[in-house]
């Protein structure tokens, strides 16, 4: 399955400053979707190349990454359990709080 | 240019520079003593005679806009989606802006100049060299002053007609249910993670649309938070992020003119908000990565009916809010002064003093500077080699060969820009064998305030 994954908001600097990953992420057999759940993991082994605590805490994203799947926030499309398909945008992105 | 055939020497130019800037300084002060008793007497006249004031006096029919009014915001007026009534809504708003930094600079221009009634300022901090490539609202001349008398300063020029209210103290839980009771719409123009908690709480217990911006590096984040029955900062965040997730404009750097492009959309949602006009960016986030030339706009989640702060159930109180200690909640400080570590033993520290003696004396040793590669370019002590603090581990033996290089009893000295990834860096170096390493406390801010005062700070 190809998909788009953005890192911003300083997460960039967690897979070697590069923001924008084309990705192919290759399914279980006999599975034709992907849970963010399962993505997740394959981006911490697959992407994150330092502080995987800075992205993760336990099986989710750490307090303050919003995830946002073709634009929109994971929280409305069923968080961990949302079915990713072929060609999705998957943007992970640390908030800000300087000014 | 030859001054009347004047012969001075460096030192000379110096020395006399020196006892100028002093005597300037003692003038700067006394001038900026004179301005605030001034201004007490002129504030206390005019509350006496408030009615007198040009602006004042012509006193619209209801629901009209004077003849100057109609003047100065004729472009506004033009606007069929704006006109009248939204011009008039904003005459009739007041808005509060809580920083007067990098974000509520250009918000502050915009909303002084577009004409809302009463526009409040917060800030604690003074106008410092380093701020202006981006807080444009600030000139030289405020340079050491209060960054609220600077900004209102501005305001008024811009706009005389609107009331600035200066509030020349840190926002905290015991002042900010009072000061922000008086304002219609709040800007969070802050650089902290507990202030944002602490400004969206107090939005929530006070029923006030929050409109939030943030900007680091070369990105920046605007929304609109509890605005007709959208998501708090809270519902989004409900857990703070790590202390090390928090990065600071003065430790990571900010491009200038992103706050400015930030500080200038919040300035055009509070317009829209007070104005009742078009679609405020509630449950939408606004996402500028300036380097990319992208603009990005997602669709966030909607009010949590689980929020702490303005969840259906237990909405916050302001009993409750007063009582919040957010320093504790989100582990960092409200006031942005950096870090201060104190992890060695003093047998493991010298001061920059120190350093600087057993140099002059000739004393063998090796100075490590831990600083990012990128700092290190923008200035470093002679004779130091950069190892950054994050390859320290792969790169020791370059320091075991720089000291092989000296003779046996060599010392060697850690240094960084304050003085803290020194002291970690030390820490591991002890801990690797390198059993004499000392850091040099206070970093090379302490070697340009106790040891050589040309040295540039950043």
């Amino acid at each position: 399955m190809q998909l788009t994954l953005e890192f911003g908001g300083g997460l960039e600097l967690l897979c070697e400053s590069v923001k924008i990953h084309e990705v192919t992420v290759d399914l279980e057999a006999e599975e034709t979707k992907l849970t963010m759940k399962q993505l997740l993991s394959w981006v911490r082994t697959n992407l994150i190349k330092e502080r995987p605590e800075m992205f993760m805490k336990g099986d989710t994203v750490r307090p303050g990454v919003l995830v946002l799947v073709n634009d929109c926030d994971w929280e409305l499309s069923g968080q961990l359990e949302t079915m990713l398909e072929d060609k999705d945008v998957v943007v992970f992105i640390s908030t800000l709080h300087g000014g | 240019m030859d001054s009347g055939g004047e012969r001075l020497t460096a030192s000379e130019i110096h020395t006399e520079l020196a006892s100028l800037q002093t005597a300037k300084a003692a003038i700067d002060e006394r001038i900026s003593t004179l301005e605030s008793l001034l201004k007490n007497i002129t504030t206390e006249d005019e509350s006496e005679t408030a009615s007198s004031t040009p602006a004042a006096a012509e006193t619209p029919l209801t629901g009209q806009l004077t003849a100057d009014m109609i003047y100065r915001y004729s472009r506004h007026l033009l606007l069929p989606s704006f006109g009248v009534e939204a011009q008039s809504n904003l005459l009739n708003s007041s808005v509060l802006v809580i920083g007067a930094g990098g974000l509520g600079s250009p918000a502050l221009l915009y909303l002084a100049a577009c004409g809302f009634g009463r526009v409040g300022i917060v800030d604690h901090d003074v106008v410092e060299l380093n701020n202006l490539h981006r807080q444009i609202i600030h000139t030289e001349a405020y340079i050491g002053r209060s960054k609220v008398e600077s900004a209102a300063a501005t305001c008024r020029a811009i706009n005389s007609t609107v009331r600035i209210v200066e509030h020349k103290e840190a926002f905290r839980t015991s002042n900010a249910l009072d000061i922000m009771k008086k304002y219609d719409i709040v800007v969070d123009a802050t650089d902290n993670a507990p202030s944002r908690y602490m400004i969206s709480d107090c939005c929530v217990v006070l029923g006030k649309p929050l409109i939030s911006g943030a900007a680091l590096g070369l990105e920046g984040q605007l929304t609109v938070y509890n605005y007709n029955g959208g998501p708090c900062y809270r519902c989004l965040f409900p857990t703070p992020p790590p202390t090390t997730a928090c990065q600071r404009c003065a430790d990571s750097g900010v491009l200038g003119v992103v706050p400015g492009i930030i500080g200038c959309l919040q300035a055009l949602e509070a317009i829209k908000v007070a104005g009742a006009v078009g679609e405020p960016l509630s449950g939408r986030m606004l996402l500028l990565d300036a380097l990319s030339a992208r603009i990005r706009i997602v669709k966030i989640r909607g009010r949590s009916l689980q929020c702490e702060a303005c969840g259906e159930n237990a909405p916050m109180t302001e009993e409750q809010f007063r009582n919040f200690d957010y320093e504790k909640f989100t582990q960092s400080p409200l006031s942005t002064s950096p870090l201060k570590l104190d992890l060695l033993p003093e047998d493991a520290r010298i001061t920059s003093k120190e350093y600087y003696e057993k140099n002059i004396k000739g004393e063998a040793h090796v100075l490590i500077d831990v600083r990012p590669a990128h700092h290190y370019k923008i200035i470093s002590l002679p004779n130091s080699l950069n190892i950054p603090l994050s390859s320290l581990e792969q790169r020791l033996s370059e320091i075991s060969e720089a000291l092989g290089r000296k003779e046996e009893s060599a010392s060697l000295y850690v240094v960084c820009r304050r003085g803290n990834d020194s002291q970690r860096a030390v820490q591991y170096l002890r801990g690797a064998g390198f059993n004499l390493a000392k850091d040099i406390i206070g970093g090379l801010e302490s070697w340009a305030h106790d040891v050589d005062p040309k040295f540039p700070t950043y």
